[in-house]
């Protein structure tokens, strides 16, 4: 594969990050792989994209893929505000956040919150291992009833579905995978990069340390096990000119912000990823079971994100010249003479 | 006993003959909510209009409507505009408070109360106008529910005739007030023309308070501080702004919305050259900021002491990640939610090292609403110079009462946006390091996203100077000095000191923000009443600039003046002075809530200078008790 370029000339290696120091088998590490392999298929220019995290070991991954765009690792619990303020900054920025379900679920329950009420176009990535990595292992918010930890310590509170409370709020693109299932994230995270609007993925990421074994609900073999894919999903993004055959009734076809193309394959039944209420339900349904549904789980691609709505110049603000941010001497005339 | 007090009596003795003229203070004590605001700006701009210096203080309650409030206006021949503790002329329209009022009240002053409140039982020694306010305001305001609003407006009728004011100017002041909606201007000069009319036929004039039309207010304006700071935070090109409401601050992004709304806007788009975003908390608020700044934007926020509590982590962040923000702190008392509708200047310790671990902070700290318009833009220019939290120290003293001032004057400098990679600084620094000191002030060059410029990763974890993640001792230390080394740049570049230097005087005064008004004013009473003469020091900023030490050296006492318990300031200063400088420092402290006045000042500076001080007190502390709520 080497020499490879995409769309706009790079090889994959230019959207490779510094050498990881999580553990061997994390997996945060997949799932920076499958960031660089969107962002290079996508063909994204990375000094377009800026990389945001609190505090985990998942958000440290920034570090580890697309080096050549700028990263802010933020401090624990409080990434969505700091990327709100660089998109107010530049809304032509292309912004892409990892946190942890701790960092998330726990000290940054109330930014999430907010971040999914403003539709802020990011893609917010929670790296859900059912625990706190890097403070060794503790329950996190997302722990599921029953799970036990090594220590054998049983959680007996029930776990804050983020993809159900992201869609509750108002998140416009929902959608819920796992490292360990390398073509339905691709194709996640590509069809997240043509979405307008935020993006909410869960990502249940095994923690190899202390959340693997036997008794816990996020280890590789019980998420293996309990995968309930919603539907087959395949992407055709825009500058591909790639048509999709299928039996009518069988795919759902959805046309992104950008003129990509989203193909969501029925299983079993027929699930609509545009029905609010249906998503909540199948949400719901699953976990009694013990499962996860995967997938892309609610998408709505058309409603106006949080810039839009602040009806900003079409430039970043950052970068105005200051005769467009300092108003003329009239101005500040007319507001002494109403002082007087 | 001190001349000062026998003046004080002589003057104070009922039905004396001479007259005061534009040398006195009214106070209007009403409830909140019932728009007496209109009333008193109308009274306090009238009195302006007249050419007179004046000032306006509100003293209100943390509630929305039905408890006590109190507003009091001080005319100045001589252009005091700070608090005057008492009061010459009362307006009692409030029942809940009015017999204890006109008990405070020293001999001589005069009363225009409420008809059936029966207030002139209450002394024999104070001059009485009773107003039937209820009988007047009928024929005037035929609409019963707007009654209660344009009533207080009657006062200002009675005043204008009891005081002199001409009922033109208070008209003109009147129809500044409301703009262009022309019904309620003709509803309210309806009851001002009442209350004239009613004072000319049933008052004779008793007491011997006037206004006469001086020249020394031409061209002057009326604002509160934080519309100020507003109006130079706007001229700054300030493009992120994120708050969350917070009393006293929350003017100061209210009327920044305001402003912008109406001058940012491209006239060809329709479109902002801005963004204002009302967080959920003030955590959010600093985040969005620190992200926008790192972004490239001038971004600020505004908050009060509880905001400032939750700013701690984040301010930390940017100070060690070396992102830029602009943070007002419209101080108010502490702690925990303290009293949130009263003054103080008791967030400077916890800000000049707000958050964990060795950090420090740039303080600027104005003293008039001339000042929040300078300071706001000065704050945008060092944040970004210096790539670190800038906190603009306010008070609500400052922040949200109406102070005279000369008109701002338009700014002619350029801003100043740091330190700035680009493709010519890239090409001769060679290999850029984020984080690497190349011109030995500690300043090192940026990027920010989108500026095609290289990339680096931003982080609050250990890093060297290439911004890569680093746990080694050295890299630790090399980066951590070099942040000092940036503070002490900053001494030269923050806003000087004022200084006045008196020849012989022994003593120097020192303080800072609004207390200003009162050292100036207490000064002239040290001198005038005790052949006192003392230097003064007007500190504008933290770090302390060199100039501190010399005038310290330059006196035998220095009194370090300032509003809240601890002597934080003085605290501060003992950290980099030496034991000698530090033997010098003297304290006089005021932290009841109520802005600092000249004669708190002037009798603890001759007190601790070992005169004999007769203690004569009119607060209105007790009172303070009465207007609780949350
Ligand atoms: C204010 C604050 N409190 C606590 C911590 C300690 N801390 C660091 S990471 C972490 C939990 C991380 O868990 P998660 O977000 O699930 O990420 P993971 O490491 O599992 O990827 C905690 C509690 C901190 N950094 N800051
Ligand atoms: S501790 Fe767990 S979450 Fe952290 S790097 Fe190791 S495996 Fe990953």
């Amino acid at each position: 594969m080497a020499g490879k370029t995409n769309r706009i000339g790079l090889e994959a290696v230019s959207y490779r990050g510094s050498k990881t120091t999580l553990c061997a088998g994390c997996g945060h590490n997949a799932i920076s792989e499958r960031i660089v392999d969107a962002f290079f298929e996508m063909g994204i220019e990375p000094s377009r994209v800026v990389k945001l995290s609190g505090i985990g070991c998942s958000s440290k991954s920034p570090a580890y893929f697309l080096g050549s765009a700028h990263g802010f690792n933020a401090v624990h619990g409080r990434m969505p505000s700091v990327g709100t303020g660089a998109l107010l900054a530049n809304g032509t920025l292309i912004a892409i956040g990892i946190s942890g379900d701790g960092d998330t679920g726990a000290i940054g329950i109330g930014q999430f919150v907010h971040l999914m009420r403003r539709n802020l176009p990011i893609i917010y990535i929670i790296e859900d291992n059912g625990c706190y990595g890097l403070t060794k292992g503790q329950f996190s918010p997302t722990a599921d009833l029953g799970s036990r930890l090594k220590t054998g310590v049983v959680n007996d509170l029930p776990p804050i579905d983020t993809c159900a409370l992201a869609i509750e709020l108002g998140a416009t693109f929902v959608a819920r995978s796992f490292s360990g299932d390398k073509k339905q994230l691709l194709a996640i995270l590509k069809a997240a990069l043509a979405h307008r609007g935020t993006v909410m993925l869960d990502v249940i990421s095994p923690c190899v340390t202390f959340n693997d074994h036997e008794g816990s609900t996020k280890s590789y073999a019980y998420v293996k096990d309990h995968d309930d894919p919603l539907e087959e999903v395949s992407f055709v993004p825009f500058f591909e000119d790639i048509s999709v055959d299928y039996a009518p009734g069988t795919t759902q076809e959805v046309t992104m912000h950008d003129g990509s193309k989203l193909y969501l394959k029925k299983l079993e039944d027929g699930y609509d990823p545009t029905d609010k209420i249906a998503a909540l339900k199948r949400l719901h349904e699953t976990q009694r079971r013990g499962e996860f549904a995967t997938g892309i789980v609610y998408i709505e691609p058309d409603r106006d994100d949080f810039l839009e709505q602040l009806n900003t110049v079409d430039e970043p603000l950052a970068f105005l010249p200051l005769e467009r941010v300092r108003p003329g001497r009239e101005a500040l005339e007319e507001i002494m003479e109403s002082l007087r | 006993m001190l001349p000062t007090d026998l003046t004080v009596q002589e003057n104070r003795a009922h039905g004396r003959a001479e007259r005061v003229v534009n040398d006195f203070s009214i106070q209007v004590a009403t409830v909140n909510g019932s728009g007496s605001q209109t009333a008193n700006m109308v009274l306090l701009r009238s009195i302006l209009l007249m050419g007179v210096p004046v000032s306006g203080k509100n003293m209100f309650p943390s509630n929305i409507a039905g408890l006590p409030t109190w507003y009091t206006i001080r005319a100045s021949t001589r252009g005091y505009i700070g608090r005057k503790k008492e009061v010459d002329f009362l307006v009692a329209m409030n029942p809940e408070t009015a017999k204890e009022d006109v008990l405070t009240l020293d001999p001589g002053a005069a009363v225009v109360y409420d008809e059936p409140l029966k207030l002139n039982a209450l002394r024999t020694d104070l001059v009485f106008y009773p107003v039937p306010f209820d009988k007047l305001v009928g024929p005037v305001c035929p609409d019963a529910k707007l009654r209660r609003l344009v009533r207080n407006m009657i006062y200002d009728g009675v005043l204008a005739k009891l005081l002199g004011i001409d009922m033109a100017l208070m008209e003109k002041a009147l129809s500044r007030q409301f703009g262009k909606k022309g019904k309620a201007v003709a509803l309210n000069q309806g009851a001002l023309k009442a209350g004239w009319d009613y004072a000319e036929a049933k008052l004779a004039k008793q007491d011997p308070f006037a206004i006469e039309p001086m020249n020394e207010t031409a061209g002057k304006i009326l604002i509160e501080g934080n519309a100020a700071a507003a109006i130079g935070c706007m001229m700054a090109g300030v493009t992120v702004v994120a708050w969350y409401p917070i009393t006293p601050s929350s003017s100061l992004c209210e009327s920044l919305i305001g402003y912008m709304k109406k001058y940012r806007v491209d006239k060809a788009t329709g479109k902002a050259t801005f963004a204002i975003v009302q967080a959920e908390d003030e955590i959010a608020s600093l985040g969005m900021v620190i992200g926008a700044s790192w972004a490239g934007a001038r971004a600020m926020t505004a908050t009060s002491g509880p905001g400032i509590s939750l700013m701690s982590e984040f301010s930390g962040l940017a100070y060690y990640a070396e992102t830029p923000a602009v943070i007002f702190d419209v101080q108010r008392v502490g702690p925990s939610t303290g009293l949130p509708t009263r003054t103080a200047q008791g967030d400077l310790l916890t800000i000049a090292f707000l958050s964990h671990g060795d950090t420090k902070h740039i303080m600027i700290m104005p003293s008039s609403v001339e000042e929040c318009y300078t300071m706001a833009q000065e704050a945008f220019d060092l944040a970004e110079q210096f790539q670190t939290p800038v906190f603009v120290m306010l008070d609500l003293d400052l922040g949200m009462n109406n102070w005279m001032s000369s008109a701002f004057t338009y700014p002619t400098t350029p801003i100043n946006r740091g330190k700035r990679l680009n493709a010519e600084t890239l090409k001769t620094l060679g290999e850029w390091g984020r984080y690497k000191d190349v011109d030995g002030d500690g300043i090192p060059y940026r990027s920010v996203p989108g500026d095609g410029m290289p990339a680096y990763f931003t982080r609050g974890s250990g890093h060297n100077a290439k911004a890569q993640y680093s746990e080694r001792p050295n890299d630790y230390v090399e980066n951590v000095d070099r942040l000092a080394r940036k503070f002490e740049t900053a001494r030269a570049f923050v806003p000087k000191p004022a200084i006045d230097l008196r020849a012989g005087a022994d003593i120097g005064l020192l303080g800072f923000g609004t207390s200003h008004w009162a050292i100036t004013e207490s000064r002239d009473q040290l001198r005038e009443e005790t052949d006192v003469s003392t230097s003064y020091y007007r500190l504008r900023a933290y770090p302390f600039t060199d100039d501190l030490a010399t005038f310290i050296d330059a006196h035998d006492r220095i009194y370090v003046i300032e509003q809240n318990r601890d002597a934080q300031l003085l605290q501060l200063m003992r950290l980099d002075l030496s034991p000698d400088r530090q033997k010098k420092l003297r304290s006089v402290l005021h932290y009841d809530g109520l802005p600092l006045d000249a004669r708190t000042v002037t009798d603890s500076v001759l007190a601790q200078e070992g005169f004999e001080v007769a203690k004569k007190d009119t607060e209105r502390v007790s009172r303070s008790g009465m207007t609780g709520g949350e």
